[in-house]
């Protein structure tokens, strides 16, 4: 028989024993246990930094607003939000504030619900759409009729990004060819630019290696060195191995240089890296990205399963070729994945690895997700690779503008990527639907112009009656 | 001690004009403390700042460059077509940054012609103002309303075409439900809004 003190020193022990549990919890770098439910598909990297989201206990939903748009509020800007805040904290629309308070991410965005998450992180039913535009067939007649979850889910609309969907590019683009004439994307000019800049006109070779006497440098990586840009660009050992970092204050010779090294000129570069799932956590200062941490399906019989610039560009070779397909299907094993082998990308990227055709006119994985882009940096415009691999996959009409049309026309671009099956088995074959979005902004805009045009007419018969009864008069 | 003045000039000046500001802005807000600035007053002054600077856009920067000087297109698709902001857009987007600052008065560009749709008057208040200013030629509309439990100052001011860029833009744009503005015409009205405590 149990005594009641007995019973108490139970229940002391036990609240004291889960106390410490949880407290250790608090202080320690683990806090799964404090996760309240399963992450979505884009936090669950850094579900561990709670602080990266909630930096304040006590702030409430300002406070999670702040962090989203740490993260994602330069990316809206440049999507050109279509809903942005603005919108929502204008008085006008407080009644629309009333059934969807777009003020905060968080309304349609609520993390840690998995039965409620869709598609995009979205934990709002399909519906939303019609909260506020419900009478959409006032203004586009041609809208009556369509199912209200239709909106976001049939390839035409989205709730931030339409810079590839709104009217007048549809129209200005029409349906055009499955295959544009010459396709092709961007060259590099990272590397011209930097010797430019430099003035660095000679390669450097083996004998110009700079690295200390205590070092044995293995005469592979020499020779592998030497056939690199970074020998190209006189960018030498010690440039990499001995930079001075916060953790190497002396710049003492390292044999794994850490990321700042690679940072010191690729900094657009490291910031989009840090911005994608394979960089983020380090942006939180977590440890790398493990492939053993992936939900996505994976190679599990990875060596070196730490993700960092090496990964994909390996050490002292820095193989760009290499980093766009072999790195990527060294550790991705999704449907879409192991079919780009098959895919007609894959045929025109071996064209160019044969030496047959460009290497700007061949599709690597690097082509589509990681596309090349023409920005601004430091006064200069250079080719830039978008690290962010993720940055045009929310939604996938994100890729049409930067990717697609580069090389596809408007209308099979928004049917591919409208079609998951075409999708996953990498684009072998044809859309099995055509999204009707192009069709009828062509024809609206047709109807419009035919009534402008018979309005003219109007107008100009009115002033020439007008014309004719005045100089009948002046003739009376 | 007039060596000292002739050899720092500048610190001198510099001294007196920084005490002169600091008692300008110290009898300004002693004065505001006292007498305060009614609603009206600021939403005016508002309104001027932005009808002057709307005024200048339109006619010295897209009439000019546009229809005289015929250099340059102004585009809604501006970034698209490497071409100027629509005046209507310069002012919108002015609006937003405001918003986006946090500033405790919001202003918009509506219209009874709207060529997008989300541009017509919704409130009562807006419905009743720019159907006043356009029925009313110089004069504004002044009421107060409540919107989402706040109640605010809503002021509406009429919004003239003054150059041919904006009537020639409206009337030939394929949505517009009106296509025979001529300039001076009343095409729109700003509506300042400035929320009232209590």
């Amino acid at each position: 028989m149990i005594t009641k003190k007995a019973m108490w020193i139970l229940w002391v022990a036990l609240t004291a024993g889960l106390s410490s549990y949880y407290a250790y919890g608090l202080v320690g770098k683990d806090k799964s246990m404090y996760i309240p439910g399963k992450t979505t598909a884009g936090h669950y990297q850094i579900e561990l930094a709670c602080e990266a989201c909630h930096s304040d206990p006590f702030g409430g939903k300002e406070v999670l607003q702040k962090a989203c748009m740490e993260c994602h509020g330069a990316e809206l800007k440049l999507v050109d939000d279509s809903h942005p805040k603005s919108k929502f904290t204008d008085p006008r629309n407080a009644d629309r504030v009333a059934m969807l308070d777009a003020r905060y991410c968080v309304t349609c965005h609520i993390e840690h619900v998995e039965d409620r998450t869709h598609l995009m992180g979205v934990t709002l039913p399909d519906d939303f759409c019609a909260y506020c535009h419900q009478d959409i067939e006032e203004d586009r007649p041609s809208h009556k009729d369509m199912a209200f979850d239709t909106c976001a889910a049939a390839g035409c609309h989205n709730f931030h990004d339409n810079k590839a969907l709104y009217e007048d590019f549809l129209v200005k683009h029409g349906e055009g060819e499955k295959v544009t004439d010459k396709p092709s994307v961007i060259s590099r000019t990272f590397a011209d630019q930097y010797r430019k800049q430099k003035k660095i006109s000679e390669p450097l070779t083996g004998k110009d290696a700079e690295y200390p006497a205590t070092q044995t440098i293995d005469q592979q990586l020499l020779t592998e060195w030497e056939e690199t840009a970074h020998a190209r660009s006189a960018v030498n050992c010690v440039d990499c191995h001995s930079v001075k970092t916060a953790a190497n204050v002396a710049g003492a010779w390292q044999d794994k240089p850490a990321l700042e090294s690679c940072q010191q000129c690729h900094e657009l570069e490291m910031k989009t890296y840090q911005l994608g799932k394979h960089g983020m956590r380090l942006a939180q200062d977590l440890s790398p990205l493990d492939t053993s941490m992936v939900r996505q399906p994976m190679k599990r019989d990875i060596q070196d399963t730490q993700h960092d610039c090496m990964s994909c560009h390996g050490a002292h070779n820095f193989n760009t070729r290499k980093a766009a397909v072999d790195a990527c299907l060294g550790c991705h094993e999704d449907e879409h994945s192991k079919a780009y082998k098959d895919s007609p990308h894959y045929e025109l990227w071996q064209q160019a690895m044969s030496g047959s055709t460009s290497m700007e006119s061949s599709v690597s994985c690097a082509t589509c997700h990681m596309p090349r882009l023409d920005v601004k940096h430091q006064g200069q415009r250079r080719t830039l690779v978008q690290h962010n691999q993720n940055d045009n996959l929310r939604p996938n009409e994100k890729m049409i503008r930067e990717v697609c049309l580069v090389c596809h026309g408007l209308g099979f671009a928004i049917d591919a990527l409208a079609d998951p099956a075409l999708i996953a088995n990498n684009f072998n074959g044809m859309p099995k639907e055509k999204i009707p979005s192009i069709a009828m902004a062509v024809k609206r805009e047709k109807e419009k112009a035919k009534e402008k045009a018979k309005e003219k007419a109007g107008e100009k018969r009115d002033k020439s009656r007008q014309g004719s009864g005045a100089t009948s008069k002046e003739d009376d | 001690m007039r060596s000292t003045l002739m050899q720092y000039p500048k610190t001198f000046a510099g001294v007196l004009l920084t005490g002169g500001l600091a008692l300008l802005v110290s009898a300004c807000s002693n004065s505001t403390a006292s007498t305060g600035i009614s609603p009206q007053v600021m939403a005016d002054s508002l309104h001027a700042v932005m009808a002057a600077d709307r005024t200048v856009y339109t006619k010295k920067v897209v009439n000019r460059l546009v229809k005289e000087d015929k250099v340059i297109k102004a585009s809604e698709h501006w970034q698209d077509e490497k071409a100027l902001p629509l005046p209507a857009q310069m002012f919108r987007f002015g609006a937003e940054l405001v918003a986006e600052k946090g500033a405790p008065f919001s202003y918009s560009l509506l219209s009874l012609w709207p060529i997008n749709k989300q541009n017509a008057p919704k409130t009562d208040a807006e419905k009743e103002g720019l159907q006043y200013i356009a029925d009313n030629p110089g004069q504004n509309f002044y009421k107060e309303e409540e919107l989402g439990g706040v109640k605010y100052y809503t002021a509406i001011y009429p919004d003239p075409a003054v150059a041919p860029a904006c009537v020639d833009c409206h009337n030939d744009h394929k949505d517009t439900p009106k296509s025979d503005f001529k300039i001076g015409d009343i095409m729109g009205g700003v509506v300042i809004r400035i929320p009232l405590q209590g």
